[in-house]
């Protein structure tokens, strides 16, 4: 094996070399959505210089029409193709969740697996940008509970990178959830490997060892939770961080094994708190290790409220690297 | 007589294939509503029964590499695709031999090896759908066409709009056909439609559309045979409107106190599968020997399809959590 430099790039540009290699290696793999082809190559340019280099057949911009895109991407799908279909914005989901909860879900199933539906819904999500209440959801909770989808989101470019390809490939509906605040920045630019490195669904990072606590986390939060680890280092609390990067298939084993050693664990996440994905997982943490815990798990979460517009109102909406600090020494009373 | 006499009708050969198919239909529509009727099964049925010459007039153009896409009322469609007797009614009956393992039911007949690829029971969504397989036959550069079915009340919603455009736009090998029965659930075209025509539709799209009388098996099949025939030389999508009626209401017990008892009693007086076999016969494409066999034919595979369902074991417990995922996650 040879070493080579780090090579710091942002999530943007990880996405695209995702779909740039599933596309080189596999001639059934395209691209549709909104604006994704030239000269924009997407509102986000996550496709920028696709069209060019693989034909305006397989990066096709389509009709302002999420159910047409969703259900060519579904046709596609079964007839032995692998679309990547980019919805724009998250909260969009809403315009064509049937072709996504009724149909790529569900038709494995109802076929009795004669028929299957590879496809990658792609989309961005995530406040921040004061985009407002229609522009800035995290709704993968509505997703994990489908059964037949599965359910990825990623922290940071080489994970966005080789979880994007592991997904193209995988024989079931994928939705990838892209934290829009992390696509650019450089702050979360990291050395992505060139090539081919896959990332398995359903596998959990360590990203921080620890023995008190476990925070428990995934998509843009696992930043804060690091934040929150070394601040509590200062005060002598070892914190575990786990970036669960899928939550269909759910790494169980990583989180239980980690709880158990730190019998305490506090679960983080953007969308809203209220049946939330927190909600499962501290759930499922209870069922398996009631007896052992040293506290009952506990929830960072978004607000129960739709993203506010103004900015004070939506930082209080987002949970808060101090927020994940104080759940955590709840815990330690 | 509904069947138009033309001079470039289908051959004799054509003819006698639509008729078995209707019969195949009609057959098997009568045993699901007597076993119904007298308590043998239970299920939700919705009778495709008077819609039988739309499925037949399109199907004998198709190849089994052809995809058909249709509804909850599709038990036409099915059989006039080529799912097989037996596996069908099993999957009616949610037996583990059903085409999809009794995990479907009938909502959702899959077959794909004989290219019928989606049932669904959302009302417009196998719309979308159709124009990915059409997708896929573009990029692939092959000639396969796709048929879509659904019904006149199913143009009333987002996914007909959505998708009837994308396949004008992309020049998709798509055929979409609306089986206009006058009636969504219980309610009139008149009332929930702001067209006499569905075809009027078409132009809003830039789509070739037609509106042609779906219990007339000649003039179905010219209609599908031009809209194929446009599909598979990549000149795009159609739209038929092929006008029916529904003889048995939405679904088996309907009381059908909405339709207007004059209106039903002529278009079951006008039943187009005793018309067809009348013209053939009439019009000495036929005899009477050869339909009698065809019939008879009909009936035994019937019969056996009935007992093969019956006595085949429901699915096994172990797959309830199969084929959720490739791989099983609880
Ligand atoms: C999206 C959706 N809305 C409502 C229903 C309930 N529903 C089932 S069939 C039907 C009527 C559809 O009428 P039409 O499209 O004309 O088809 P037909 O039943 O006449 O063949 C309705 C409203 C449904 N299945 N899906
Ligand atoms: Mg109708």
């Amino acid at each position: 094996m040879t070493t080579t430099e780090p090579r710091i790039i942002p999530m943007g540009l990880a996405l695209n070399e995702a779909m740039d290699i599933a596309m080189g290696l596999d001639e059934k793999v395209f691209l549709l959505g909104e604006d994704i082809a030239e000269p924009s190559g997407g509102v986000y340019k996550i496709t920028k210089g696709l069209s060019t280099k693989y034909g305006t057949h397989r990066v096709r911009k389509t009709p302002i029409s999420e159910a047409a895109i969703i259900g060519a991407a579904v046709g596609a799908a079964i007839a032995g193709y692998k679309p990547v279909a980019e919805i724009m914005i998250m909260d969009f989901i809403a315009v064509c969740l049937d072709q996504i909860t009724n149909h790529a879900a569900k038709i494995r199933y109802m076929s009795g697996g004669q028929t299957t539906v590879p496809l990658v819904i792609r989309t961005s999500a995530g406040a921040g940008r004061q985009f407002g209440a229609q522009h800035s959801e995290m709704l993968e909770a509505w997703a994990v509970h489908t059964p037949g989808l599965k359910v990825v989101v990623p922290s940071n470019p080489a994970d966005a990178k080789g979880l994007l390809i592991s997904s193209i490939f995988d024989p079931d509906p994928v939705l990838f959830v892209e934290p829009m605040l992390m696509y650019w920045d450089p702050q979360y630019a990291c050395d992505v490997p060139v090539g081919d490195n896959r990332i398995p669904l359903g596998k959990a990072n360590i990203v921080r060892e620890g023995k008190d606590v476990t925070v428990i986390s995934y998509g843009k939060q696992v930043h804060d939770a690091v934040k929150a680890a070394e601040i509590l280092a200062g005060e002598g609390v070892s914190v575990e961080v786990i970036d669960l990067r899928t939550l269909v298939p759910l790494d169980e084993a990583t989180v239980l094994a980690s709880v158990s050693k730190t019998k305490r664990a506090v679960v983080v996440h953007e969308a809203v708190t209220r049946c939330g994905f927190g909600a499962e997982l501290s759930s499922r943490i209870h069922e398996e290790l009631f007896g052992t815990l040293a506290a009952p798990v506990a929830r960072v979460g978004g607000q129960n409220t739709p993203v506010p517009y103004a900015k004070n109102l939506e930082t209080a909406f987002v949970p808060q690297v101090a927020d994940i600090v104080a759940a955590i020494k709840s815990l330690n009373k | 007589m509904a069947t138009t006499n033309r001079p470039d009708s289908p051959d004799r050969e054509t003819l006698v294939q639509m008729y078995e198919i209707q019969n195949k239909i009609k057959t098997t529509d009568e045993r699901f509503r007597s076993m119904l009727t007298s308590g043998q099964i239970q299920l939700i049925y919705y009778s495709p029964r008077g819609q039988e010459c739309i499925s037949a007039g399109y199907a004998v153009h198709l190849r089994p590499d052809d995809y058909v896409v249709t509804i909850y009322r599709g038990l036409h469609d099915h059989l006039a695709k080529g799912v097989p007797m037996r596996e069908l009614w099993a999957e009616f009956l949610g037996r583990s031999t059903g085409t999809c393992k009794g995990k479907g039911g009938p909502m959702h007949i899959t077959h794909p090896d004989s290219g019928l690829v989606v049932t669904t029971g959302i009302v417009g969504s196998g719309i979308p759908i159709a124009n990915g397989f059409g997708l896929a036959a573009q990029l692939a550069g092959t000639d396969q066409v796709t048929v879509v079915n659904f019904g006149d009340g199913a143009s009333n919603i987002g996914a007909f709009h959505e998708g009837m455009n994308m396949a004008a736009v992309w020049k998709l090998p798509v055929i979409f056909v609306c089986q206009n029965n006058l009636y969504g659930e219980h309610t009139p075209m008149s009332m929930s439609t702001g067209v006499e025509y569905i075809s009027e539709r078409g132009a809003a799209y830039g789509m070739p559309a037609v509106t042609v009388n779906g219990n007339d098996p000649v003039a179905m099949w010219h209609a599908a045979g031009e809209a194929i025939a446009r599909a598979r030389a990549g000149e795009g999508p159609t739209l038929i409107e092929a006008r029916t009626y529904r003889f048995y209401g939405h679904l088996m017990g309907d009381a059908m106190e909405y339709m207007p008892k004059e209106e039903r009693k002529a278009a079951m007086a006008a039943d187009p599968v005793p018309a067809f076999r009348a013209w053939l016969l009439e019009n000495g494409h036929a005899t009477e020997a050869q339909l009698a066999e065809i019939e008879d034919k009909i009936v035994a595979m019937v019969d056996d399809a009935v007992e093969f369902a019956m006595n085949s074991p429901e699915p096994s417990l172990d797959e309830l959590y199969t084929d959720v995922y490739e791989e099983i996650i609880k």
